[in-house]
């Protein structure tokens, strides 16, 4: 298999590794909104489908592990780009307009990254951790009834609303360009449908980290 | 006296290339492996000579002054190749290319040498083609024909105005495949320097490493020169800034005779020169007379008025305009050869119509209105707009416009800041092309055995005059389907010879006046720069030896040449050292040739009493002012042979003679 | 074409004596500068009044000035060819600048193109790129076939053109913050790709060139389509799209 080894190692397969693996946690963030969303206006639901996502074998053992080896490969593979990328240029321009041909966050993907990285150790300390101690080194009791109070209880805080708020206003930056970057990656490109791509993926960039954002300052509010 | 052998086949016209090719001798695959050829210049010519010559097996080493080879000044003809395909049915035959090809040249080439181009002119497109080269094609997927200047039928290939540079990328692609099979090793950056002649044979060259500064000895079975023409000794004309005749100098200065320098073509469409501060002309492809119409106004104080800006072209009426090639070749039009069109504007220019606001007043119209208005007529009907306004029909026109000449239109617009869709374009002659060079047979190699010759380097079947869209075909004709078999027969001597030692003698006499001359000019304590001789000399060319040309003023301009030599030398200056990139100390090198091919230049026209193709002498003219040739006495090539100074050139005359097609007064009327 | 009156400007520009020396920006002073000069005619004007100091004139590559050859290569305050966009610096008119302007002029900057002299840079891997697979592969002999026996749709006729018109200035890397060379590389692979002459050798020829490209050191392409935005010739970011696709259905089917 060493075509594959190299065609991985190439310029082009990293790069449609790349996209791959956002096209895959683009997907996994419109279920995780999706679920977040039912919190607004059903406890019941939001329970049901925590509960069926927390317990079930498939999405436990073999989806969680595929996102985490997604997760963490676009974030090292992210680096390991923007290191070799940088040494492509050894020395810098004394003068640079940048925003003359590209928008900001096309040209600093690694900024809006590491803030969602930093969010995302966040994240894991709030929910993620806390739930894998309790399922699996803990054992504690499931109680299906427990993830809306759970959740809802963490947006009391102002600062962590205002960190998370923050994070999905970067992601939102990472996504008006990922989106239709993944796309161009993997040479999905056609003078009649790229439009179309282009539309959508500023649509979702803008509305899902919207929707999260609601999500937290309608529980913060709804709690005062 | 003559020394000339043209070599040329016997046997009837058609038939001669065919038997030549079938009785001149080859060398066999493995004997070809251990034969070196050099070949310096990788435009067209040098380009297509060194990829077809590696793909037969030779060992190839080619030399450019630019980093690429994909950078040589074939790149930025614009318009077209032609060839006699008659893929519109339009009439067109390989002797109907031949035929308008000598009449263009104003009868002053080899009539064989000329069938023999319009014969393998077809093999050309073929080739390009299956390279990959995208040539314009229509909507039924075959390939588009333009009309050129001087012909009755549509034979010019193109790929949008940019058809040089797509030929030339085709040759680069074929280089760089063998430069990857290591059968072309490839000198980026390195200036031929010198000749160097073992035995009475060109056994190899002198080169500088430009970037290094180095002098390297390079051997070969065979030398082909490939290094294009010598329009810079105008300084401004449309050629690179770095193209340059010391190549094809160098060789003459060893014996290569050197033919026709007077023949030098001016361009009629070019951007007129902005001011003292300019450094390059730009051409507007011949192309666009196929839609546009040259004029100026009919009434002087029009003209002025223009000039001093109180008038725009655009309110000037019909009947006020004077459309002078329509109205002197009523035949051709705005399509008349590119000789006859450029002294019409002269002609009107010097007469004070003029409509430059410069110091020299010099341009003239060249205006898409009609065009516009008549492709966006032919567009409504198309789409079936029955009442369209006048505002739709340009609209559609211009697009029509853009279409066919859109990059040419946005590079005017980018250098003179003015609109061409919306007011006409201001034109006016430059020095383009020259039709001399090296003399060669018709086996393409010089007086120098073992030397060959390519290109715009040779003189060529252009004869007086070139017409439009055949510098690519010959170029590529010379490279990809004439050398190659030609110089088998030349080496088809050395297969037992060996490699060439670059310790002799001879490489160490060549070395040596190199670097004298490289330190001369480091050294040399002048006050003035290169460009400023390079500038004088110029300007006594473009006014003396330019467009129009006379006796009185010939003999003015040998003198101050020389002049401006002598004071060259004295006086130049280059700073920096020779250990690296210096960029004056190259233009020093190169303008030193010029000022010596200027001179010859000028008593080569001095000589040529006649008027014919791109050559006026004003003592030559009918009383309308066209060109009057002197058949029973200039019939003849001019081939100069080096003495020294320029002026104690030998003059041989190599006779033309014409047994397929009669010498006529060439007529566009 | 107007005769207005000069400009007086403040350039700052890179000088570097070879590869191997240490540069730094120098500051010059030019002035009457008329608005019509081309930025070329400019810097001969700066050359010729360093000359006549007997000074170093500036080395920079220029050839053409038709913006075809693709010699010239300046980065121009801060873009490459300057602020007009589709044209190259040798096209660029000094009445895009205003009189007393000051002037940042450097060399492309990548690894992959190292300087050689002041704003002379060597832009060879482009050749190597190119000697690597950027051919058809076939002989010269007069015998190939007829031009128009295989039609060609035009629209990829027109496409492919569109690709071909790459002058190879460099402008896509020195442009691209990941000094990638992809616009350069995909227009060539493009070109080929959508001809009936590129077919036999289409897989090969986008692996081997891709593999070359990687080894020169250029930078990988993140899709910020800054290369599309100040390439002279205008090629589209759609020929990276397409040799993405070409160079992974080439790595999953060629044997």
């Amino acid at each position: 298999m060493s075509w594959l080894k190299q065609t991985f190692t190439s310029s082009i397969g990293r790069k449609y590794a790349m996209a791959l693996s956002a096209l895959f946690l683009i997907i996994f963030l419109l279920q995780h909104f999706a679920i977040n969303f039912t919190s607004v206006f059903s406890e019941k639901t939001f329970n049901e489908l925590s509960h069926f996502m927390g317990t079930n074998p498939l999405v436990q053992f073999a989806l969680q592990p595929v996102l985490i080896f997604g997760v963490v490969y676009h974030f090292v593979m992210g680096f390991v780009l923007e290191i070799k990328n940088n040494k492509a240029r050894n020395v810098k321009y004394a003068m640079n307009k940048g925003e003359a041909n590209s928008t900001w966050f096309s040209r600093n993907m690694i900024v809006s990254g590491l803030v969602i990285l930093a969010f995302l150790v966040v994240h894991f300390y709030d929910f993620w951790i806390p739930e894998i101690l309790h399922k699996y080194v803990e054992f504690a009791p499931e109680d299906p009834n427990r993830y809306w109070t759970e959740t809802v209880e963490k947006f009391h805080d102002p600062i962590r609303v205002g960190i998370y708020s923050l994070s999905f206003v970067l992601l939102s930056m990472h996504l008006l360009h990922g989106f239709q970057s993944a796309f161009q990656s993997v040479g999905a490109r056609h003078s009649k449908y790229t439009p179309l791509i282009a539309k959508i993926g500023k649509i979702y960039a803008i509305a899902i980290p919207a929707g999260f954002i609601f999500i937290a300052l309608y529980h913060h509010l709804n709690a005062l | 006296m003559t020394k000339l052998d043209s070599k040329i086949p016997a046997g009837p016209l058609k038939d001669k290339w065919t038997s030549h090719k079938n009785n001149i001798r080859l060398v066999n695959p493995a004997n070809k492996r251990a034969i070196d050829v050099i070949v310096v210049g990788t435009g067209l010519a040098g380009g297509s000579a060194a990829a077809t010559l590696a793909e037969l097996g030779y060992n190839v080493k080619a030399f450019c002054y630019q980093d690429s080879p994909r950078r040589a000044h074939s790149i930025a003809a614009q318009g077209g190749i032609n060839a006699a395909k008659n893929y519109q049915g339009d009439g067109d035959s390989t002797y109907r290319l031949f035929y308008d090809t000598v009449k263009g040249g104003d009868y002053r080439s080899r009539e064989a040498n000329v069938y023999r181009l319009a014969e393998v002119s077809t093999n050309i497109i073929d080739q390009c083609v299956a390279q990959g080269v995208p040539f314009a094609r229509d909507y039924g997927g075959l390939l588009d024909n333009r009309s050129f200047g001087g012909v009755q039928v549509s034979r010019t290939f193109y790929a949008k105005g940019q058809t040089g540079q797509q030929l030339l990328l085709g040759c680069y692609s074929a280089m760089s495949r063998q430069i990857g099979k290591g059968k072309i090793k490839m000198y980026n950056r390195h200036e031929m320097m010198d000749l160097v002649i073992v035995g009475g044979k060109a056994r190899g060259i002198i080169a500088r490493n430009l970037v290094t500064g180095e002098i390297e000895r390079h051997s070969a079975h065979a030398v082909v020169i490939a290094s294009g023409g010598y329009g810079n000794v105008f300084f401004l004309s449309t050629n690179a800034m770095g193209s340059n005749c010391s190549a094809a100098w160098k060789i003459h200065k060893r014996g290569a005779f050197f033919a026709n320098p007077c023949f030098t073509q001016i361009h009629p469409t070019c951007i007129p020169q902005h001011g003292e501060q300019q450094s390059k002309l730009t051409l507007m492809s011949e192309s666009l007379r196929n839609d546009g119409r040259i004029w100026v106004p009919k009434k002087i104080e029009d003209a002025e008025a223009i000039r001093e800006g109180k008038k725009k072209a655009t309110d000037l009426k019909e009947e006020d305009r004077d459309y002078f090639l329509e109205r002197r070749y009523p035949a051709f039009g705005n399509l008349v050869p590119r000789d006859v069109a450029s002294r019409a504007a002269k002609e009107r220019c010097d007469a004070g119509f003029g409509v430059e606001k410069n110091a020299t007043n010099e341009a003239v119209f060249l205006d898409f209105e009609a065009a516009i208005m008549r492709y966006g007529r032919e567009q409504a009907n198309i789409k079936g707009i029955h009442n369209a306004t006048d505002a739709q029909i340009r609209e559609l026109g211009e697009k029509v416009i853009e279409s066919k000449y859109g990059n040419l239109f946005q590079m005017y617009k980018q250098i003179t800041n003015d609109d061409p869709y919306k007011t006409p374009m201001k034109i006016y002659p430059a020095v383009h092309y020259t039709m001399g060079g090296v003399w060669v047979d018709y086996n393409l190699m010089t007086t120098v055995p073992g030397c060959f010759a390519i290109g715009e380097a040779n003189f060529s079947e252009h004869g007086a005059n070139r017409l439009g869209a055949s510098a690519l075909m010959q170029g590529l004709a010379d490279g990809y389907f004439v050398l190659p078999y030609t110089i088998g027969d030349y080496l088809a001597d050395d297969i037992r010879t060996g490699a060439i030692p670059t310790n002799s003698p001879e490489f160490d006499e060549a070395e040596k006046a190199v670097k004298t001359k490289i330190d001369f000019f480091v050294n040399n304590k002048g006050t003035k720069s290169v460009d400023y001789f390079h500038k004088r000399l110029g300007k006594v060319m473009w006014n003396k030896v330019g467009m129009a040309r006379n006796e009185k003023g010939l003999k003015e301009a040998i003198a101050e040449i020389k002049q401006i030599r002598e004071e060259f030398y004295k006086d130049v200056r280059v700073p920096g050292a020779n250990d690296g990139i210096n960029q004056e100390l190259e233009k020093a090198g190169r303008v030193a040739d010029f000022l010596e091919l200027g001179e010859l230049f000028a008593k080569d026209a001095l000589e040529r009493e006649e008027s014919c193709g791109g050559h006026f002498r004003e003592e030559h003219q009918t009383p309308e002012g066209e060109a009057v040739r002197v058949d029973d006495k200039f019939t003849y090539v001019a081939a100069w042979e080096y003495k020294g100074e320029p002026s104690d050139a030998v003059l041989h005359k190599e006779e033309l003679i014409y047994e397929n097609i009669e010498l006529k007064t060439r007529s566009y009327k | 074409m107007s005769t207005t009156k000069g400009m007086n400007l403040t350039l700052k520009v890179w000088r570097q004596k070879n590869s191997q020396a240490q540069g730094s920006m120098e500051t010059y002073k030019v002035s009457d500068i008329s608005p019509d000069s081309s930025f070329l005619e400019m810097m001969d004007i700066l050359n010729e009044q360093l000359v006549g100091e007997n000074n170093e004139p500036v080395a920079f590559d220029h050839d053409c000035r038709e913006g075809i050859c693709g010699s010239c290569s300046m980065y121009i305050n801060g873009e490459a060819h300057g602020p007009v966009k589709g044209v190259t610096t040798c096209q660029l008119h000094m009445r895009s600048f205003k009189d007393g302007d000051t002037i940042y002029i450097e060399p492309w900057r990548a690894k992959a193109f190292p300087v050689i002299k002041d704003l002379v840079v060597d832009r060879g891997a482009f050749d190597r790129v190119m000697a690597a697979g950027g051919f058809i592969s076939v002989n010269t002999s007069g015998n190939t076939q007829d031009a128009n026996a295989i039609p060609i749709q035009k629209e990829n006729a027109d496409k492919a053109m569109d690709a071909a018109t790459c002058i190879g200035c460099g402008a896509c890397v020195a442009t691209c913050k990941n000094a990638s060379a992809m616009l350069f590389v995909s227009a060539k692979v493009s070109q080929f790709a959508l001809l009936p002459q590129g077919q036999v050798e289409r897989q090969e020829r986008v692996l081997n060139m891709v593999k070359q490209m990687d080894e020169e050191g250029f930078g990988n392409c993140s899709n910020t389509g800054a290369c599309e935005v100040e390439c002279p010739k205008g090629i589209s970011l759609e020929n990276i799209a397409r040799m993405n696709r070409e160079y992974m259905s080439a790595s999953i089917s060629a044997e």
